[in-house]
């Protein structure tokens, strides 16, 4: 049986090399490819029929639509609206990623539980709410550093403090995604191998498996819940970023 | 005469039906000062401070070495940026958990 961290493993599809670099199709790309269809097949089937009394499909899409507005209108208030369609595709994108990864038997892979993901993703958000933040306020963002009422004497200490913890909010960001689906993938397939190999046993000891299979159905549940909240997570940050960087407190 | 008296109370009437939906609109465009994660599961806390706590220290050791191999400055500058990266994680987390908490009216006021 394989080990609980093969799943993590990036496999080669279709091996690829352009100007020496290896850019092969690989199963993380595969599976950003179907995280996209899926989300354009759901957002699309739902619109198709624009109902003014919705049916299932359509006020689930409608849904998703009004929790992220409401979201983005009560962190960033009316300046952030412009930003919506970003924040909609990162919160789909995580949310759909995580939750296709939930799917037993296919071998799924999750590729939100790379860090290299995780982080293109948290660093593409803060250099694009630096910039926001520059275009906005010009030079004066600088002084998002500076940190109010304070005596000169302890800004020496309190700049460079400010300093790295603007530079930590994309490790905080990605660390948190990836460790958590890292963590609870992980969990599940040790569980699981612990319900494999009890239940090889002879005999009454079989019946033993019947204890992590039933820890791993409450495990499954936390894991579908940990996959939406993430999402959440990941996107609401992201909103609050982008209002320091456009009303600067 | 009264019928005349009816009709401009019952402008009044939407006029301030209308006052008080258009405050309402208003108000759900000004960014709410407390929109945090208060609604999140306590999991979900937990590795949100984690992660912040990490981050800085992670970010402050990083920015130590670099600088340390720029300026050739070996341990020093690294040892400095621990501290200052550690005192980050420990202000991010308490920024965290500030907005963790809903803001009550008879808090302490801070600025």
């Amino acid at each position: 049986m394989a080990g609980p961290l093969a799943q993590f493993e990036v496999h080669t599809i279709v091996p690829l090399q352009v100007a020496g670099y290896d850019i092969s199709f690989t199963n993380s790309a595969l599976y950003m490819g179907v995280t996209l269809i899926t989300i354009m097949f759901f957002m699309i089937g739902g619109m198709r029929k624009v109902a003014l009394v919705p049916g299932r499909w359509q006020s689930s899409v409608e849904m998703c639509y009004e929790f992220i507005a409401k979201m983005l209108g009560d962190t960033t208030g009316s300046e952030g609206r412009k930003y919506f369609p970003f924040i909609f595709s990162l919160f789909m994108f995580i949310l759909a990623a995580n939750l296709i990864g939930m799917v037993p038997w296919l071998h799924t892979f999750t590729f939100t539980s790379h860090i290299a993901v995780t982080f293109a993703m948290a660093f593409f958000v803060f250099m694009g709410v630096t910039i926001i933040g520059f275009i906005t306020h010009g030079f004066k963002f600088l002084m998002f550093f500076v940190p109010h009422g304070a005596p000169w004497y302890l800004l020496i200490i309190l700049i460079p403090i400010e300093i790295i913890s603007y530079l930590s909010r994309p490790i905080s960001l990605s660390v948190r995604l990836f460790a958590n689906m890292v963590a609870g993938h992980t969990m599940l397939k040790v569980f699981g191998g612990f319900v494999v190999s009890l239940g090889a046993l002879a005999g009454v000891m079989a019946a033993g498996s019947i204890l992590p299979f039933a820890f791993i159905v409450a495990l499954t549940g936390l894991e579908l819940l940990v996959a939406c909240l993430q999402a959440y997570v990941f996107a609401i940050l992201t909103c609050l970023y982008l209002n320091d960087a456009l009303h600067m407190h | 005469m009264t019928d005349n008296k009816n009709k401009s109370d019952q402008r009044k009437a939407t006029l301030d039906d209308l006052n008080t939906r258009l405050n309402a609109a208003r108000e759900a465009n000004r960014p709410k000062q407390q929109g945090g994660l208060n609604e999140a599961t306590t999991y979900g806390i937990a590795t949100r401070l984690v992660a912040e706590l990490i981050a800085g220290l992670l970010i402050g050791v990083l920015v130590g070495w670099y600088l340390d191999q720029f300026f050739g400055t070996k341990p020093w500058l690294m040892i400095l940026f621990i501290i200052i990266g550690s005192a980050a994680g420990i202000m991010n987390v308490m920024r965290a958990a500030k907005q963790l908490v809903p803001k009550q009216p008879h808090d302490e006021d801070d600025e």
